[in-house]
């Protein structure tokens, strides 16, 4: 008599790897996404202890003398008003990171529940707001800012404002099309069968499946979000004078380019890292998560 | 077919008003009296009596009620008069029928040149997967895409500008007064327009072509004897082109935002650089209008694509 292996009468599979397990595999496996992860966490870890880090006070005219070249003292120079060119650099972070993350957060809350809402009602709710956010992305995301910014008036809350609502429509456009193929589920009409509300349903079961792609479109997004932010400063609109911005720095370096080129490039180099960084971590995740996603965001 | 198309431009109409209406009411959020920033540019505004203001305020037609000001107003565009610019007292319309045809001109050819080079380079990368020119394609497109673009434009200025004096680092020629010069001056701006586009569409089209190489026909059309040119071109390229066409589309509005930035770098007298004038001396008619038709034009570049998606993949159409 043969000894039956298990109810099914198959050779049980061996155990599945933890999701957290297969996360990890994953996520670590590329040398580029690893060093993405270092950069962020490096970056993270200099903004928030940046007044223990930088050398001089970045805001301070006349630390050293007018434009000098990167030397022992300053390591990356000075700029016109003799402020240290590093100190501003190690606060710039503060102003890149502060933008990102919390216009992803404010552009998620608000573009997340939308697209939510809109592909798990149908119908006419999903026509008004899809339509919306079409409307919203007719307008190029840096013009989009340029206006708000200017109809604000300056200042960093007012760019993170108008980069929030830029950046919105492309929440909403994910979350209402992971929404769409999650609403098809059995365990949704068996939610809607044992008359769980609506709201229920969109919070308990619908938003944590759609998660990540979600999640790693906010990671995507920062290091776009860090780019569109030292754009507007670049241009002058945004981080007002004293404060350290990146792109505000390459504006007013770029008048230096013959004798004192790091002025402009030590924040270009900056940004780019950063903005590699973020894509590097991004593409991590979403093979990670969910390689599917791979080619749509 | 056609039914896909009507619908897509119903839909496109509907997006059209909520953009109208976007534009509307956001310059109508803005922080003081429209009238008021008015005179202060044009005259002193403490010499001007206030029946004066109110007779200003007539005939801009400012004392309507809201609804009928939005109507006024679009009424007005489709007549072309999209106002009238305080800062240049020019009708808007002529400004930017000048500067409009400047951001274009060098628009068109980054979106050009990104487009067929980002496609073969995207086509190459794909093909010859991990050999050496793979190796090399797609590390420079994670570049491309990172790069902010006033570092590549400083970077070029820096290098082909200053250091090897090559190129003219600022100014624009209209190409019919001086063919040369012009594109001479327009090969940095070009440059930096077409970088992100161009690496956008080469890592797309490279992902899109490995995941259509893989496919069952490709395969077969290999066993079938074809040579690699018909494999590639016919069966692989054609099928791998539908999501890029996509992301071609977004590139309108890149080239857009991008404008803001190149023109005011390389002093161009585009509409971009005519934008951030209008926002920084509080123009808001013309920063309206520029807003208004750069809305526009994205719109209809991207109905275009989604019509030519249907016509490509009949599954979109019938979906």
């Amino acid at each position: 008599m043969v000894e039956e292996k298990s109810i099914t009468g198959f050779e049980e599979a061996p155990p599945p790897l933890s999701e957290w397990r297969r996360f990890r595999r994953v996520f670590f496996s590329r040398g580029v996404v690893v060093f993405g992860l270092i950069v962020l966490v490096l970056l993270l870890l200099v903004a928030v202890f940046a007044p223990w880090i930088a050398p001089y006070d970045p805001y301070e005219m006349g630390v050293g003398k007018s434009l000098e070249n990167p030397n022992a003292q300053h390591w990356l120079g000075t700029d016109i008003i003799g402020r240290d060119t590093l100190s501003r650099l190690i606060y710039g972070s503060r102003t890149a990171l502060m933008v990102g993350f919390i216009s992803v957060g404010i552009a998620g809350i608000f573009g997340i529940p939308l697209g939510i809402i809109a592909g798990y009602l149908g119908g006419f709710t999903n026509s008004i707001i899809m339509r919306a956010m079409d409307a919203l992305l007719c307008f190029p995301m840096l013009i989009l800012a340029l206006v708000l910014a200017a109809v604000l008036g300056g200042g960093i809350q007012n760019v993170i404002i108008a980069l929030s609502v830029a950046t919105l429509p492309g929440y909403a456009r994910v979350a209402c099309g992971v929404t769409l193929s999650i609403r098809e589920n059995d365990y949704i009409l068996s939610g809607q069968a044992m008359g769980s509300s609506d709201k229920r349903i969109m919070l308990k079961h619908i938003l944590p499946n759609a998660f990540p792609p979600l999640i790693v479109l906010m990671t995507m997004q920062l290091g776009a979000l860090i780019l569109a932010e030292a754009g507007l400063s670049f241009i002058g609109i945004g981080i007002e004078p004293p404060g350290a911005a990146w792109g505000a720095m390459v504006n007013t370096g770029r008048n230096y380019l013959r004798t004192n080129p790091e002025l402009a490039f030590a924040p270009c180099l900056a940004i780019m890292l950063v903005v590699f960084a973020f894509n590097m971590v991004g593409d991590g995740l979403r093979d990670a998560l969910d390689p599917r996603l791979r080619g749509l965001i | 077919m056609t039914t896909y198309i009507i619908r897509r431009l119903i839909q496109a109409v509907f997006v059209l008003i909520l953009v109208t209406l976007m534009v509307f009411f956001v310059m109508r959020l803005l922080p003081g009296d429209p009238i008021v920033i008015y005179v202060a540019q044009t005259a002193q505004l403490e010499a001007m009596p206030p029946e004066m203001i109110d007779q200003l305020r007539q005939q801009f037609g400012l004392d309507k009620p809201l609804h009928i000001q939005y109507i006024n107003w679009i009424g007005n565009i489709f007549q072309g008069d999209f106002g009238e610019s305080i800062f240049y007292h020019e009708k808007v319309g002529k400004l930017m029928l000048e500067k409009f045809p400047v951001t274009l001109h060098i628009g068109i050819v980054a979106m050009v040149l990104g487009a067929v080079l980002g496609l073969a380079a995207g086509l190459l990368a794909a093909i010859r997967r991990g050999k050496w020119l793979d190796k090399i394609i797609t590390p420079l497109t994670y570049i491309g895409i990172t790069i902010p673009i006033f570092m590549l434009a400083i970077l070029l200025i820096y290098s082909l500008g200053l250091k090897l004096s090559w190129l003219p680092i600022t100014g624009y020629t209209s190409p019919f007064e001086d063919f040369w010069l012009s594109t001479r001056q327009l090969i940095m701006p070009v440059i930096c327009l077409a970088v992100f586009s161009l690496a956008a569409n080469a890592r797309q089209m490279r992902s899109s072509m490995l995941e259509v190489i893989a496919q069952d026909y490709i395969r077969t059309a290999w066993a079938k004897g074809l040579s690699e040119r018909v494999v590639v071109v016919k069966h692989a390229m054609k099928n791998s082109l539908i999501p890029v066409i996509t992301l071609i589309g977004l590139g309108v509005g890149m080239v857009f935002g991008g404008s803001v930035i190149i023109e005011t770098i390389f002093a161009i007298p585009g509409v971009g650089r005519l934008m951030v004038s209008s926002i920084f001396g509080q123009d808001y008619v013309v920063v309206q209008a520029i807003t208004f038709v750069m809305a526009v034009i994205v719109l209809l570049v991207n109905l275009i694509v989604d019509i030519s998606y249907g016509w490509l993949d009949p599954r979109i159409r019938y979906g």
